[in-house]
């Protein structure tokens, strides 16, 4: 008996010593990674010199969250996760019964989604529901959507396009170009739109249809960059960097409008006070439509045999051909679906924003629609929709983070970071589930008794 | 029962420069079991993936039930009904049994399919138990059964299989034998079969070929090439037990 607590208080003392050495050593990292980054800080002053500042008591923070986060680290976080992984290994997979909330989530969320304007305009009156709908609502709902929209792409097919955001675009500009020009509503454009982002989505999808894995991500990405530098440089229909401005409202099919000055403005006809805000509760529904379109068509999609010629191509293409799948035309409808919603998305952007220019079509809109959709595990409509409102929807709760000035100074601008929490969200659910939130796909054809075999068991590959 | 299905005439197959069929010529008649034997590297695999075009013949012709299929692409060959469990099993991983064996009824939008499924069971047993499983769970004898279910779920004319008893225990080998015997004795259904297993092979087949070096150098019946002291010296004697 003396022997183990012996050993055991040994195992202790040699922890508490290793967490102190390895706390010790990432301070010292720490400090050299960051002497020159945080330590030092060249600035201009008045007359245009150049100032050299020391902030000796930022580096001192940062030195000291790193050896102090290493020390707590080794010495609390890591036994911890040991534990806990030997009391999984311990416990063989007992399936739970999944809660009411948890089975009825996607009915729960939609109802939740189509309240939520009534119930913020009650709480925080019209003008102040602006933010939530539009801010929150509107945004998260165009993530989710464009997400889904690439889900069919990257999550069913699995075909990896890195350069969605062309389609968004073709679409933005669709919407933009030919309501000025020709004066076409936006539903008589919408649909258009979706149908020229197809066009396109085939255009890409036929020099690519023998590329597989990364070479098809490089010239996608390629693909999504042209179209950027085409709308910047063609300046004489799209008006280059300038942008296009002044893009007209959506009205409510014709009936209601919400120009200020036409006669038949919702706000006036139905006697309320003015506000933007009837326009963005309008819009929401309009998103909300749309992206519960995508998901509805993705469900019917999977369960008709061009769905499932989807999903087995993504599983393997080899078997896929020997069965008779032509995998040409296959590719190519999974490109130019995808797109089409990419190009709703778009045209309701327009719509939305009234203004569209390239900006807002860069790289990184792909590569956060493309971090959706790997982070709500490939192919889940619900892991999706929550990965895109915790990105989007944490990101935007970055900018009403106004207290973090009172701490770090009133330079302080906590949406600049949005980006390192985004990257320190993705490996924090790449390490802990690596097939993202929702990682096991549904079956789509049931049977009477429902077997759970984890996903996780599931070699990728072949079998 | 003489009537010629697939006829490979003097194909000759590359891979860049490196010709791997010199000039083959194999024949399979309606209703027979026909197999293929040779060594690793042979050219047997090569045959049966020319016969579906992936690749394509560079010489030669193929004929499948008179037409003349060399140049057609994979999934129009197999719209012919030449179904193949390819090599490698080659199931889908993350979908159920039950979807791969839908996905092998997709040529006729699953019109047969609750019909031809029962009989997929009543032949493989062990799918049934397992029909909402995902593929990649199974064990690699009821993923070669899955594949030759899925083959058969597009109710085909010929079918292709490429070393069914590659990994797999000898019982399980023994069922999927008696599988395809059964298969070919009552629907008469006409099977080329690649294989290592020379002995269990050739004793289910009707006819046999043996392939070295991308060239077929003996042809016969099983029972004769099983006799026969030069097949037997290379494929049989030590492989048996």
């Amino acid at each position: 008996m003396a022997t183990t607590t012996y050993s055991t208080e040994n195992a202790a003392g040699n922890l508490t010593a290793r967490a102190l050495r390895e706390g010790f050593y990432a301070g010292l990292v720490a400090f050299g990674l960051f002497f020159l980054f945080v330590g030092l800080e060249t600035t201009q002053n008045i007359r245009n010199e150049l100032v050299l500042n020391q902030r000796w008591g930022l580096l001192a923070i940062f030195v000291a969250v790193a050896a102090v986060g290493r020390f707590l680290g080794v010495l609390y976080l890591q036994p911890w996760i040991a534990s806990r992984k030997a009391a999984r290994a311990a416990v063989v997979d007992k399936a739970a019964p999944e809660g009411f909330f948890v089975r009825n989530f996607s009915k729960i969320a939609i109802v939740a989604l189509v309240l939520m304007p009534p119930v913020v305009v009650s709480l925080v009156g019209v003008q102040g529901s602006l933010k939530w709908v539009d801010n929150f609502g509107i945004q998260i709902l165009i993530y989710v959507m464009l997400a889904w929209g690439l889900n069919i792409v990257v999550g069913l097919a699995g075909l990896l396009d890195l350069g969605y955001v062309a389609f968004y675009a073709v679409g933005a500009y669709s919407y933009a170009l030919l309501s000025q020009h020709f004066g076409f509503s936006f539903w008589v454009l919408l649909p258009l739109a979706g149908i020229l982002a197809a066009f396109w989505g085939m255009i890409l999808g036929f020099p690519v249809l023998r590329l597989k894995g990364d070479y098809l991500a490089i010239v996608t990405l390629a693909f999504g960059e042209i179209i950027r530098l085409v709308l910047i440089n063609w300046t004489e229909v799209t008006r280059g960097t300038f942008g296009i401005s002044s893009i007209p409202k959506a009205s409510v099919f014709g009936i209601w409008s919400f120009d200020v000055g036409a006669a038949n403005n919702f706000a006036k006809v139905f006697g309320l006070p003015m506000s933007s805000a009837y326009y963005k509760i309008f819009l929401f529904y309009v998103i909300l439509a749309l992206a519960l379109l995508t998901a509805y068509v993705t469900i019917r999609l999977r369960r008709m045999p061009i769905g499932r010629a989807w999903e087995a191509l993504r599983e393997d293409e080899i078997a896929c051909r020997s069965l008779g799948i032509n995998t040409v035309t296959t590719k190519l409808t999974a490109f130019a679906t995808g797109a089409m919603f990419g190009g709703f998305a778009g045209s309701f952007f327009a719509v939305r924003q009234g203004f569209v220019s390239p900006e807002s079509f860069v790289f990184l809109e792909s590569a956060i629609i493309l971090a959706i959709v790997v982070l709500g595990g490939m192919g889940s409509l619900v892991g999706i929709a929550v990965a895109a409102t915790v990105m989007v929807g944490g990101t935007e709760l970055l900018r009403e983070m106004t207290f973090l000035k009172a701490i770090f100074g009133p330079d302080f601008t906590p949406e600049l970071y949005r980006m390192l929490i985004f990257g320190l969200a993705m490996v924090i659910v790449m390490v802990w589930k690596p097939r993202g939130f929702v990682g096991s796909r549904e079956p789509t054809a049931f049977l009477h008794e429902r077997k759970a075999v984890s996903g996780s068991f599931t070699k990728e590959g072949h079998g | 029962m003489s009537e010629t299905l697939l006829k490979v005439h003097a194909v000759e197959t590359y891979y860049g420069n490196i010709r791997a069929l010199a000039g083959v010529d194999v024949e399979v008649k309606r209703g027979e079991i026909v197999s293929l034997i040779g060594a690793n590297g042979a050219g047997k695999s090569t045959l049966m993936m020319t016969i579906c075009g992936s690749p394509q013949a560079r010489t030669g012709t193929i004929t499948f039930d008179g037409q003349d299929i060399t140049r057609l692409p994979t999934h129009e060959i197999a719209r012919l009904r030449v179904a193949q469990s390819p090599e490698g099993r080659r199931i889908f991983p993350r979908m159920t049994v039950y979807e791969n064996l839908q996905m092998g009824a997709s040529l006729d939008k699953l019109k047969h399919f609750d019909e031809d499924v029962e009989k997929i069971y009543t032949l493989f047993p062990r799918l049934k138990e397992r029909q909402a499983q995902r593929g990649g769970t199974l064990s690699g004898g009821e993923q070669q059964m899955l594949s030759i279910g899925r083959a058969l779920m597009a109710r085909p004319k010929l079918l292709l299989l490429d070393e069914p008893s590659l990994g797999l225990a000898p019982l399980i080998v023994k069922q999927i034998f008696d599988a395809i015997k059964v298969l070919n004795k009552e629907q008469g259904l006409t099977v080329f079969l690649v294989e290592q297993n020379a002995f269990a092979a050739l004793k289910l087949s009707d006819r046999g070929y043996v392939m070295v070096n991308g060239r077929v150098t003996m042809s016969g019946s099983g029972k004769e090439l099983l006799a026969n002291p030069e097949v037997r010296a290379a494929y049989l004697e030590g492989g048996r037990h």
